[in-house]
């Protein structure tokens, strides 16, 4: 239930009663809209564009999700996050799901009382350098200048990388993504620290991309994910199931071109068929209809889909699947079974 | 205000509490206290709840675990295996250098451009008045991103000294590159060692000896040239004739100084480029210098406002009078203008002092390691604990804050026209 | 003999200075070169002026107003392209976004409206010797300029009404002289309302037109402060002033608490034509929520809101301050010392991770409704002190002249002193505003989309990465503009107080 309430002029507090713990679903479809945390901007994953329409890869999910929950891609409030405020925003009910390339951890998992709901991009910490440098290794950059972003998972990586091998380094914290650009273009600092795909996406704006390279040691294990409240198991499900779609579409042949078609009758692949709702009740199950997948799925293509169009080879960031293929083809992306 | 005389009749009425002046004010303030305390239960209460939900249990006992990250600009030894405590105070005290050395400079800035402002000559003062204007009416963080992007998009890269294309400037001892400045440091080739306080708790701090005895001479040689000057008063008023003692109290002061430099082996270390940076030297980082760069031309522009209008607050009567007494003109501005201009001048200054502390907090926009840059960012991202490093952010914001007050008050009262 | 004494008879004529000191060369010599160290002076500042202005203006300069990316940009001027010259592109396709955020575009006209009818509201307040009627004068140009800009019939025909009826009354206004109009009056001729009624009105328009919802909700909470003045009204004579205002307190709060939602919804279901979805309410707008707040507007809006909240409580933790009861001193100055002795940013920090968890369990405010709340509070603090120096500066008497005339407290703080207070407090209201405007900067640390928290965006969008000075640029001088126009005005009237005074 929402209900305005005018305190005088002086305050116009739209206090919309949200419960924390459970019933998100019931929230968001009372609302009408999901409301989505994402970055303050991050090329290819969160950026709004000139008439304030969000686009890239985490943003693509929320709208899977609003597409699979309410029926419209575009039912999503996109609430933009830093990274001291992300986890707040989602633990006071702010925001239903984050979809802000948040590393899953124990800690976070456990003890900031979240639940990530799968992996939506495996990264790992990458180092960009300059090629005029010399550089070959992570390991010859002792005493190197290292510009990180403050407020993640990756400057604590770092502090352990270099003191495991026994080196110096001296850290340049900075804010956004944008500055760190900056700064390493600039040569204020030797080389750039974040998750690789971040390194691969910043390159690829540069001038001349040519003369940067990423580094070949990834110094940590980032599996990005979308993360919900713990405790509304419910919610939890649909998420985690939403994703889980998209990834078995991308295994099953399912793209939004085709999609029209498989849908319109049960075929003969039983999994699509579950999976698109023409048989059994799967989408009875999470509390939805028999049509949320295909919803979902339609809202911005399957996993590969959205992954080519905002990030893939085939963009300016042109990132290669590698683990992020799925796992028949080698990668580890990997969707348990519709059943 | 009504007030009765005549003593009260009759007995005391529960009405009374609200229509009798003597009591009213006291209902109104217990009434006040009731509603104070009750807000605060009602706050402290749903916070437990909150927190409960939550499943978060407060407590301090996190300031203890090793913080895990490195701060790159420390003044006592610090390493990522240290305690988020001991980041904490690293972040202190960064704050609390960049805020004196933005009051300094701030106080510089401003009493030039406050003098450039009145000078006779239009384009002098048409220019103080164009800083003022520009840096008072935009944010003091757009001038701190934006003075640190000029730091970094205008200054040589240390690479381009390693090419030739930058040199060292004032004779190969100052290394200005878009890392910061690296100038020479002061080092003893017969130090002395440092003593280690406080064993290896948190708040462990080394003392360099050298320091001590540097300082210990330097007061000493003060005490003996005060001496100096009272036995030259003492001759004065007894002769009428005043002995001529400045050489004397320079070298009190000065002699001492220097062999005690020359005793511990005094040199310079230069900066010097190795690998990917400049070695050796201090090394004023790149975000220091535009945060306080930033924090002092901003505030400066302010005290150049506060010195114009505590000069022209002087009535000229007073610089004329002081002539028509037949004062040399730097005696009058010393004796006569200062004096009171100071009077007009200090207390907006000490809280624009404040002002600059208080903004000081912007230096995560830079990525300078303030205490809001540790324990207010890094810390409090860490551990989650939002609640715990808020608290203790504003209260130790708040300490400061204090106590600078405090000293303002103390001066208001001591400069105060005593009224006969 | 002749009189050897010569004494002339008449005046010589006149003549000119000479060249040197008079026109342009006398002016430069008297002010740039009237001595060594003026002459260094000024040699060194015209050398400063070169330096900046030769590496400025061509900058600025640049044929890129076009352009669609940064990499045309980079085209336009070879390899050294982005940093040589200004990529102002980017200023071209983002300063709507810069300026209104993500606010629905169809709905734009909102606020700009609320900004020009803020101007009319304020206007009785900050410029008196304006005439009353061209106060209505300017509110019924700017109500249909509004319409016009709506367009579409009813628009239009509003629009060319209003505007008319602005023409109507400003031609009057300027034909007939002060003198007449005042003979008029007293003969008897009707006055135009005053207009600090639609200044009283606006608190409760602005909300409406920026967050939209039905227009009942502003009626209804209007409605709440008729009822307590009403309630005070006829109760203060029976039972006291203080019973009677605790009365109309709690009068109102009933209203808001407990009478309006089911008035608000009953009179919606009257205005609402269809069922389900599909109903339409015709006096309601598009409601807007406030997490498209963004740019300027995001800006303006905290300043504005938080300087309009803060003076009530300003006043009140003035008053609270300066009053003998101790309890209630100690309150007032421990809320006003704690806030200003923390940075903003802390209090931003309690807006974004603390301020729910204070709150009831399961109350959420939008983040923005937070920071409006916290910095509300901030500059509730400051106002207290510029009230504070208010009241100081007004001299004893007065104080004794009100308990001289047997007006009690209450009654000598809303007639004789508030009303003096207040008015020398205006410079020091302006500054503060000014300051809580260029505070609002700080909201992007905190992740709201701010002007600067927007160029960070925009940086991320592929076609800008790598812009720098150019959004710098834009952002800072609209700041300048707002903040410099608002310290002139300010110090004007400074100066008109001071003549005003003596």
């Amino acid at each position: 239930m929402k209900r305005t309430v005018f305190f005088g002029a002086l305050t116009v507090a739209s206090i919309a009663a949200g419960a924390s713990a459970a019933a998100t679903l019931d929230d968001v479809k009372a609302r009408g809209k999901l409301n989505c945390g994402v970055t303050t901007g991050l090329v290819g994953f969160a950026a709004p564009d000139a008439n304030g329409k969000w686009e890239g890869f985490d943003v693509d999910f929320c709208r899977a999700v609003a597409a699979a929950v309410l029926g419209d891609a575009n039912a999503v409030e996109f609430v933009p996050t830093t990274g001291k405020t992300r986890f707040t925003a989602l633990a006071s009910g702010e925001v239903d799901m984050l979809a802000r390339n948040t590393t899953w951890t124990l800690s976070r998992d456990v003890d900031l009382k979240f639940d990530f709901i799968g992996v939506n991009y495996y990264d790992g910490q990458g180092f960009l350098v300059s090629k005029e440098m010399g550089v070959s290794s992570a390991k010859d950059l002792d005493g190197a200048t290292v510009c990180i972003q403050t407020g993640t998972t990756t400057e604590l990586n770092l502090a352990d990388f270099f003191r495991a091998n026994n080196i110096s380094y001296e850290p340049v914290p900075i804010e956004t993504n944008a500055e760190g650009q900056q700064q390493y273009l600039a040569g204020a600092c030797d080389t750039y620290t974040t998750d690789a795909s971040g390194l691969a996406a910043t390159r690829a704006t540069f001038e001349n991309p040519s003369d940067h390279v990423v580094l070949p040691e990834i110094i940590s294990k980032e599996p990005l994910g979308p993360l919900v409240r713990h405790g509304d198991n419910e919610w939890g499900d649909i998420v985690r199931w939403t994703l889980n779609a998209l990834i078995s579409a991308e295994e099953l042949g399912i793209t939004s071109a085709n999609i029209g078609e498989l849908s319109a009758a049960a075929g003969d692949n039983p999994e699509i068929n579950r999976m698109l709702g023409t048989e059994g009740n799967l989408g009875e199950m999470l509390g939805l209809d028999a049509d949320w997948a295909k919803r979902a799925i339609m809202a911005g293509g399957n996993y590969g889909e959205v992954f080519a169009k905002n990030i893939g080879e085939s963009t300016p960031i042109a990132l290669a699947r590698g683990l992020n293929a799925q796992w028949k083809d080698g990668g580890l992306i990997y969707s348990p079974p519709f059943r | 205000m009504t007030t009765t005389t005549d003593p009260h009749q009759g007995q005391f009425r529960l009405s009374m509490l609200l229509y009798d002046s003597r009591y009213r004010s006291m209902t109104i303030q217990i009434v006040a206290l009731i509603g104070f305390l009750m807000l605060i239960g009602w706050l402290l209460s749903n916070t437990a709840q909150n927190l409960a939900d939550l499943g978060k249990e407060p407590g301090f006992s996190f300031m203890f675990e090793p913080a895990g990250y490195d701060i790159n600009q420390r003044l006592l030894d610090y390493n990522s295996q240290d305690s988020h405590l001991r980041a904490s105070l690293m972040g202190l005290l960064n704050t609390l250098l960049v805020a004196a050395m933005g009051c300094i400079a701030a106080t510089v800035i401003g009493v030039i451009v406050g003098v450039l402002r009145l000078s006779p000559n239009w384009i002098v003062a048409r220019l103080s008045a164009v800083y003022v204007e520009g840096f008072r009416n935009v944010p003091v963080l757009l001038w701190i991103v934006f003075i640190m992007a000029v730091l970094i998009e205008t200054l040589p890269q240390p690479s381009a000294f390693r090419k030739g294309e930058a040199s060292m400037s004032l004779w190969d001892t100052v290394a200005i590159t878009n890392r910061g400045v690296y100038i020479p440091e002061p080092l003893f080739s017969r130090s002395l060692g440092d003593i280690h306080l406080l064993g290896s708790s948190a708040l462990r701090f080394d003392v360099s000896l050298d320091l001590l005895a540097l300082l210990a001479v330097l007061i000493a040689g003060i005490l003996t040239s005060v001496l100096i000057k009272r036995r030259a008063d003492v001759i004065q008023e007894a002769t009428g004739e005043r002995p001529r003692t400045w050489h004397l109290r320079v070298g009190a002061i000065v002699v001492p100084f220097i062999l005690v430099l020359a005793v511990l082996g005094f040199y310079l270390g230069y900066p010097e480029l190795k690998g990917f940076n400049f070695k050796g030297g201090t090394h004023l980082r790149n975000s220091l210098i535009a945060l306080w760069l930033a924090l002092s031309l901003y505030t400066g522009a302010f005290i150049a406002e506060i010195v114009r209008s505590g000069i022209l607050a002087v009535s000229k009567g007073q610089t004329e009078a002081a002539g028509a007494l037949g004062m040399r003109p730097n005696r009058t501005m010393s004796l006569v203008v200062l004096p009171q201009a100071l009077r007009v001048i200090i207390p907006p200054l000490i809280s624009n002092y404040l002002n600059l502390t208080k903004n000081s907090s912007l230096a995560i926009a830079v990525g300078y390691m303030d205490i809001t840059g540790t324990l207010g960012g890094i810390t409090m991202n860490q551990t989650g604990r939002e609640l715990e490093t808020v608290l203790l952010l504003m209260l130790v914001y708040l300490t400061i804050s204090l106590t600078i007050s405090a000293v303002m008050n103390w001066y208001n009262e001591s400069v105060k026209l005593k009224e006969r | 003999m002749s009189d050897m004494s010569y004494v002339r008879s008449e005046m010589l004529p006149e003549r000119a200075p000479p060249a040197s000191q008079i026109g342009f060369v006398g002016w430069i010599r008297a002010n740039l070169f009237n001595g060594v160290g003026n002459s260094i002076l000024t040699i060194l500042s015209l050398i400063f002026l070169w330096y900046i202005l030769s590496a400025l203006l061509p900058w600025i300069f640049a044929p890129t107003w076009n352009s669609g990316s940064l990499n045309e940009c980079r085209e336009i001027f070879g390899a050294d392209g982005g940093h040589g010259a200004a990529c102002w592109g980017v200023i071209r396709e983002r300063w709507v976004q810069l300026l209104f955020g993500f606010y629905p575009e169809a709905e734009r006209w909102r606020p700009i409206v609320g900004f020009g009818l803020l101007f009319v509201a304020l206007i009785p307040v900050l410029f008196n010797m304006i005439s009353r009627r061209m106060n209505w004068v300017l509110l019924l140009a700017v109500l249909g300029l509004a319409g016009l800009y709506l367009g579409g019939a009813l628009g239009i025909i509003a629009g060319l009404l209003l505007l008319g009826a602005a023409g109507f009354v400003g031609f009057k206004a300027f034909t007939t002289s002060k003198e007449d109009r005042a003979a008029e009056i007293e003969s008897g001729a009707k006055r135009l309302p005053n207009p600090f009624i639609f200044s009283a009105i606006y608190p409760f328009i602005a909300p409406w037109l920026l967050w939209g919802g039905s227009i009942w909700l502003p009626v209804g909470a209007a409605l709440g402060f008729v009822v307590g003045y009403f309630a005070y009204r006829f109760l203060a004579p029976v039972v006291g002033s203080l019973a009677g205002l605790i009365i109309a307190v709690l009068a109102a709060l009933i209203w808001w608490l407990l009478l309006m939602a089911p008035m608000v919804d009953q009179l919606d279901a009257l205005f609402t034509i269809g069922e389900g979805p599909g109903a339409e309410n015709l006096l309601a707008l598009e409601p807007v929520e406030s997490r498209n707040f963004g740019g300027f507007m995001l800006s303006i809006t905290i300043g504005v809101v938080a300087i309009a909240c803060s003076l009530p409580i300003g006043v009140v933790l003035a008053l609270g301050r300066q009053s003998d009861l101790l309890i209630v001193k100690a309150l007032c100055v421990g809320f006003i010392e704690f806030i200003r002795g923390v940075p903003l940013i802390t209090l931003l920090f309690v807006a974004s991770t603390l301020l729910n968890i204070f709150l009831p369990p399961g109350t959420n405010f939008d983040i923005i409704l937070r920071v409006l709340i916290m910095v509300t509070l901030f500059a509730a603090a400051y106002m207290a002190e510029v009230v504070r120096g208010g009241l100081a500066a007004l001299p004893k008497g007065q104080y004794e002249a009100a308990d001289a005339l047997g007006l009690d407290y209450w009654k000598a703080q809303r007639l004789i002193i508030m009303p003096q207070a207040l008015k020398i407090s205006i410079p020091g209201i302006v500054s503060t505003f000014i300051g809580v405007f260029k505070d609002t900067v700080l909201v992007s640390i905190i992740g709201l989309l701010d002007p600067l928290g927007l160029s960070n965006a925009i940086r991320a969008d592929q076609d800008w990465n790598g812009v720098v000075w150019e959004l710098y640029g834009f952002i800072a001088f609209m700041f300048f503009v707002f903040c410099f126009s608002m310290s002139r005005y300010s110090m004007y009237l400074e100066r008109r107080l001071r003549t005003d005074h003596s």
